[in-house]
């Protein structure tokens, strides 16, 4: 553990990564500080420019663009790892039993984790928000729909691969249970994979939500960048300024969680470095 | 012949995916709320209550589940897909007339992309930690976490508010009354943007793959054989490793290009591009789901033809695939 830590650490492209992620969650906790007004309020004149009395401008009906960025962080990040955890619980859940028990069940599972890669994922995130009608929650069931097949698919190659070793084997040949087997000994052995893959998977939750709240389907009541832009993209030929910022911060904080991952990647899987 | 067989054996694998896609839309259609046909009228109180029961009797809302299913895979079956109360018009129609601007899109972008990223790969691999290897990584990196809307809607802040190049939306001009190659640079103009918005992001990813892969290639034996019998390494490169680091961009293409379907909903929705993104997205803003729900299950029929073409490539590519 503490020589991936070393190893990542030694990563300067990770570890730049982690400083952009530590200054948005730095972001995140003290914009009750900053901005205490809700951000959906009237701050000053609409369309003002950027610099002056608001650091990035106001928007069409005069909010402080920057507060709306900064409510609009805790919506991704929100959205980004509740949606990733859900597909990992999924992903691992199903991808568990159909590597450890094998035979038809897997091949059932199996091809039933094919299906949902095959179909088109962000018409099918799509028709689950517009079905379940927008809000935070619907956002993270149909962004979790459309990512836990990678999950299932890795944790069931993990488990094939464990499950012919010594120590598992040894574990049931001590009569251990099902459940205990997986719980306490396979699925700790494959959480350095889980990690790797599971912060690359952030990255591209907070892409998708940006794309679903452009077009309409996020929280109405909730603050988002895909949010801003949406609303800002009728004034794009007189403020250019509301399109821009949210995007620009959409842009950082994916190429922050892409990087840490990158670097989680070749710290915890060193093999995969070497090949 | 053997590969006659083999096409029909593909061929016979891909339903179950289309019979799974209309499960899903069945289920879909039931987990809304509200009646299912309201669903497929689009929101209630748009249609007549006349018109409702036509629509219950049609879809046999008025039978057993069990019955609805066969009922509903029947019309599928026959690509009836519904009726479009919002647009007044039948679905496969709306669909089909806007079939034409989304393919010369999507093309346009994924050729790009694939050619593109393959060469920037090959770049990045052969010159490995140069100073071309680190910026085709910096850029694909940042291109990698650019959402495409935002990438088109800065775009046209620059080229087309900001420099005036290229205009800002639509397939050409209106009323310009453009003929042959006139027509023609007309559509490329109005081209250029949407597809360079669709296309950066998978253009990054494939320049990812096709380096990773060629690095991998070129530590196999069979390269340190080539080498010892005296080839160029011009010639190590195009005869030998190139063939076998495409094969994996081949695979990820084909899964892909689902993705590429829902990257233009947003794209053409950015540049007004008349395609099948942008009935996508008037059938959200109007919540027309049984319109959505088409152009998902044309989606992906679309899809299974495309993982039915990548295989083709994939045995022509590689021959020592078992067919």
């Amino acid at each position: 553990m503490w020589q991936g830590v070393a190893r990542f650490a030694r990563n300067r492209m990770a570890l730049f990564g982690a400083a952009v992620l530590g200054c948005l969650l730095l972001l995140v906790v003290l914009t009750p500080v900053i901005y205490p007004d809700n951000p959906f309020k009237l701050a000053g004149p609409a369309l003002q420019p950027p610099g002056g009395r608001f650091l990035l401008g106001t928007d069409t009906l005069g909010r402080d663009v920057a507060a709306e960025i900064a409510y609009g962080a805790r919506t991704s990040l929100l959205i980004g790892v509740g949606a990733t955890l859900a597909a990992i619980v999924f992903g691992a859940v199903l991808g568990g039993i159909a590597g450890y028990y094998r035979g038809r069940t897997e091949t059932v599972l199996m091809r039933l984790t094919e299906f949902f890669q095959t179909i088109p994922a962000f018409i099918f995130a799509l028709l689950i928000v517009a079905i379940l009608s927008p809000s935070v929650s619907s956002e993270i069931i149909a962004i979790a729909a459309v990512s836990w097949p990678s999950i299932a698919r890795l944790v069931r190659g993990e488990f094939v691969a464990l499950g012919g070793r010594e120590f598992v084997q040894a574990c049931a040949g001590l009569g251990a249970s099902d459940a205990r087997i997986i719980l306490n000994h396979m699925l700790p052995n494959c959480a350095s994979s889980i990690i790797a893959v599971g912060s690359l998977l952030i990255g591209t939750a907070i892409l998708l939500e940006a794309g679903l709240a452009f077009l309409g389907l996020g929280d109405p009541n909730v603050m988002s960048w895909g949010l801003i832009i949406s609303a800002g993209r009728a004034v794009l030929r007189s403020a250019w300024w509301i399109c821009t910022f949210p995007g620009i911060a959409i842009l950082l904080t994916v190429l922050g969680i892409n990087l840490i991952g990158d670097g989680l990647n070749e710290a915890l899987n060193p093999r995969l470095r070497e090949r | 012949m053997r590969f006659a067989r083999y096409m029909g054996y593909r061929l016979v694998t891909a339903l179950p995916v289309i019979f799974g896609i209309i499960v899903l839309n069945f289920l879909l259609i039931h987990l809304a709320p509200g009646d299912a046909a309201s669903v497929l009228a689009g929101e209630s109180g748009a249609a007549t209550p006349e018109y409702m029961d036509a629509l219950r009797h049609k879809f046999g809302l008025d039978q057993s589940l069990g019955m609805q299913f066969l009922t509903y895979l029947s019309n599928m079956a026959h690509f009836n897909l519904g009726y479009s109360y919002r647009n007044d018009a039948d679905v496969s129609g709306l669909i089909l007339e806007r079939l034409g601007p989304t393919s010369l899109l999507m093309l346009t972008a994924f050729g790009t992309a694939v050619v593109l990223g393959i060469i920037l790969g090959l770049v990045a691999a052969t010159g490995r930690n140069s100073w071309r290897d680190n910026i085709i990584s910096l850029v694909s990196l940042v291109a990698y976490a650019t959402p495409g809307f935002w990438l088109g809607l800065m775009m046209i802040v620059i080229f087309s508010i900001g420099l005036g190049w290229l205009p800002t939306s639509g397939f050409d001009t209106v009323g310009a009354g453009h003929e042959g190659w006139a027509e023609v640079k007309d559509v490329a103009r109005h081209l250029v943007m949407p597809a360079v918005s669709l296309a950066l992001f998978y253009l990054a990813l494939y320049a990812r793959l096709m380096r990773a892969s060629v690095l991998e290639q070129t530590g196999m034996d069979y390269v340190t054989t080539a080498r010892a019998k005296g080839q160029t390494e011009r010639r190590i490169m195009t005869g030998h490793v190139l063939r076998n680091a495409l094969l994996p961009i081949v695979t990820i293409a084909g899964v892909q290009a689902g993705n590429l379907i829902g990257g233009s909903i947003v794209v053409e929705t950015v540049f007004g591009w008349p395609g099948i993104g942008t009935l996508a997205f008037n059938a959200l803003q109007s919540r027309d789901l049984n319109l959505l729900l088409a152009i998902f299950f044309m989606s992906a029929c679309l899809i299974v033809v495309i993982n039915l073409a990548v295989d083709v490539i994939y045995v022509m590519l590689d021959p020592r695939m078992e067919i």
